[in-house]
């Protein structure tokens, strides 16, 4: 499923001394199966955008077409695109509220008017995809469940819309490393198997640079840089004059080359580095 | 001078009951003792036992079993309790929950007019802290128009306002974007090297507990090793079994010597990587 924004803007307050230009005059256009990287220092837009592509927030000016409806219209009805556009939020474990974790999953999916064998199954489903045991878990609180759990029954309450695109507002935030290896893991997988179209935000430059085809680059509410991952790291001093960073192995590869080496700077994981490095050292770049 | 340790904790253990009645175990007999001025950083999953920890520091809970002392002062002892918070203050995960005023001064002297300090004392502490954090321009506004960085920063003006000998950071960065984490960390690092203030860091970044004089790795409620950054992350297959990161120069240092390649185990630095690497090319 795919996503066209055109000349999209957004101003927050309006006509008052706070008004705020937070989107300005945004085009772009996402693949139907894009894993794209959204990242952007905190007030660049990030999170104003992702609003507007499930019509939780109105466009200031400016259209948004998911596959062929133009969403920005007025009459459109927001349900239909909220089925297709599951957005997950940041610290989504914060909306959780029901008894059972079984019904927190079934809530939006039975809003939907589903039947309740549909529903149950949807549920199931979704506590599968994000490796929750369903029988063991369904009847327990929410509420006993770990951060990093609780975090997932929330993305599982998204999945259970069977969205055809999925957006994360940092859905690792405050996680710890094995915690966060496990939902981007699963995050991966949903995009390959189940072809969704994901747009994950992060500051993480690790993860976006293990995980994406694409990486959009946000600031002061424009789209400052489009590309893939190695593109878009290449570029360390114009990414951190945004206040943006690149991940380490980049920083070495820059500082290496500093010292009069010729080695690739688009390179990003130990792995990559490790090969290039050992190629380096049997002479095979020049120094 | 006074030579005894910041903080003391001899053979701790910490249970509670959870509410399906079973007792659990967050703290076991735990060992671990701060020098004064020192830069301490614990790390270890969610749930290993840090923030319980942390909380013993400052007797926001007290161990089932075993001592803690702050500064000599004894935490079971109730007529302590305000001395040994006012030595030891404490920055929680989520700014939102540790501003208490509207107007960011008014947040920074909300400590110290609990101690009964003198209104004149009290505006100079304030001054005083808020430059520390780099902060005093803002100190006139309501805190919930600034950022994350910059409300953490508050918090930790509000916490110098009290004049602690001992910091403890829960988490301080976790909520953070990259540039209001390089924030707190100066911040933090500043109050370290420059007034002396003990720091004891909790953190899942790997990248903040470079800098520390030691790292303490915690696992089901029990520190399973303690030692300079150096020595700790060249333990690398034990610190990814734990699900733990490493310093990612240190891993490709790991990497580098399965294949045979001579470079030090304890690499954490860019700087110090291509320095290695630079030498080993002029040996061949």
């Amino acid at each position: 499923m795919s996503i066209k924004i055109d000349g999209l803007t957004h101003t927050y307050n309006p006509g008052s001394p706070f008004e705020t230009h937070a989107l300005k005059n945004v085009t772009m256009e996402i693949e139907s199966g894009e894993f794209i990287g959204l990242i952007g220092h905190t007030g660049s837009g990030k999170s104003t955008l992702i609003q507007h592509l499930n019509g939780l927030l109105k466009a200031t000016s400016g259209s948004i077409w998911i596959n062929s409806v133009e969403i920005t219209k007025p009459g459109v009805k927001l349900k239909d695109i909220r089925k297709k556009v599951g957005l997950v939020f940041q610290y989504p474990e914060y909306q959780l509220f029901e008894e059972t974790i079984e019904k927190d999953i079934a809530f939006g999916p039975t809003n939907l008017g589903l039947k309740e064998e549909e529903v149950r199954q949807r549920v199931k489903e979704a506590m599968e995809m994000v490796k929750l045991p369903y029988d063991e878990l369904k009847d327990r609180s929410p509420f006993d469940l770990s951060g990093g759990q609780r975090r997932r029954v929330a993305i599982a309450g998204v999945l259970a819309m069977q969205p055809d695109i999925l957006i994360l507002d940092e859905p690792t935030a405050s996680l710890d490393p094995r915690g966060r290896d496990e939902i981007l893991e699963q995050i991966k997988l949903l995009h390959q198997q189940k072809k969704m179209t994901v747009i994950l935000v992060s500051h993480s430059m690790e993860d976006i640079g293990r995980l994406v085809n694409r990486i959009i680059v946000m600031h002061q509410g424009t789209i400052a840089f489009s590309g893939t991952p190695r593109e878009i790291f290449s570029q360390a001093e114009e990414l951190e004059s945004i206040g943006l960073g690149v991940p380490q192995i980049s920083h070495l590869m820059k500082a290496m080359n500093r010292n009069g080496c010729q080695l690739p700077e688009d390179v990003f994981t130990v792995e990559e580095a490790k090969t290039i490095i050992m190629d380096y050292l049997r002479g095979k770049h020049h120094a | 001078m006074n030579k005894s340790p910041m903080i003391s904790i001899t053979d701790v253990t910490y249970e509670y009951t959870n509410v399906d009645d079973t007792d659990l175990i967050a703290l076991d007999h735990v060992d671990l003792t701060i020098k004064k001025g020192e830069h301490l950083v614990i790390i270890g999953h969610n749930g290993s036992g840090k923030s319980t920890l942390a909380k013993q520091m400052n007797a926001l809970l007290l161990p089932s079993s075993g001592v803690v002392k702050v500064a000599d002062m004894d935490t079971r002892d109730p007529a302590l309790l305000w001395s040994i918070r006012q030595t030891a203050g404490m920055v929680f995960q989520n700014p939102d929950n540790q501003i208490v005023a509207t107007i960011v001064e008014e947040d920074v002297a909300f400590g110290p007019e609990n101690l009964g300090i003198e209104p004149t004392e009290i505006m100079n502490r304030v001054t005083a802290s808020l430059e520390r954090v780099d902060m005093l321009q803002y100190r006139h506004k309501a805190p919930h128009l600034l950022s994350g960085g910059q409300k953490q920063r508050i918090a930790i003006a509000g916490v110098i306002a009290m004049k602690p000998d001992c910091i403890i950071f829960d988490e301080p960065t976790a909520m953070l974007d990259p540039s209001g984490r390089k924030e707190v960390i100066n911040a933090m690092k500043l109050l370290n090297r420059e007034e002396g203030i003990t720091v004891v860091h909790i953190t899942h970044f790997m990248e903040e507990a470079v800098g520390a004089h030691r790292v303490a790795v915690m696992e089901d409620g029990r520190l399973v090793m303690v030692g300079t950054p150096r020595e700790v992350f060249t333990r690398v297959d034990e610190l990814k079994k734990l699900g733990l990161d490493v310093p990612q120069m240190t891993e490709l240092a790991s990497e580098l010597r399965k294949e045979g390649i001579d470079i030090p185990a304890d690499v954490l630095t860019v700087e110090e990587m291509v320095t290695h690497l630079c030498q080993l090319k002029l040996m061949d």
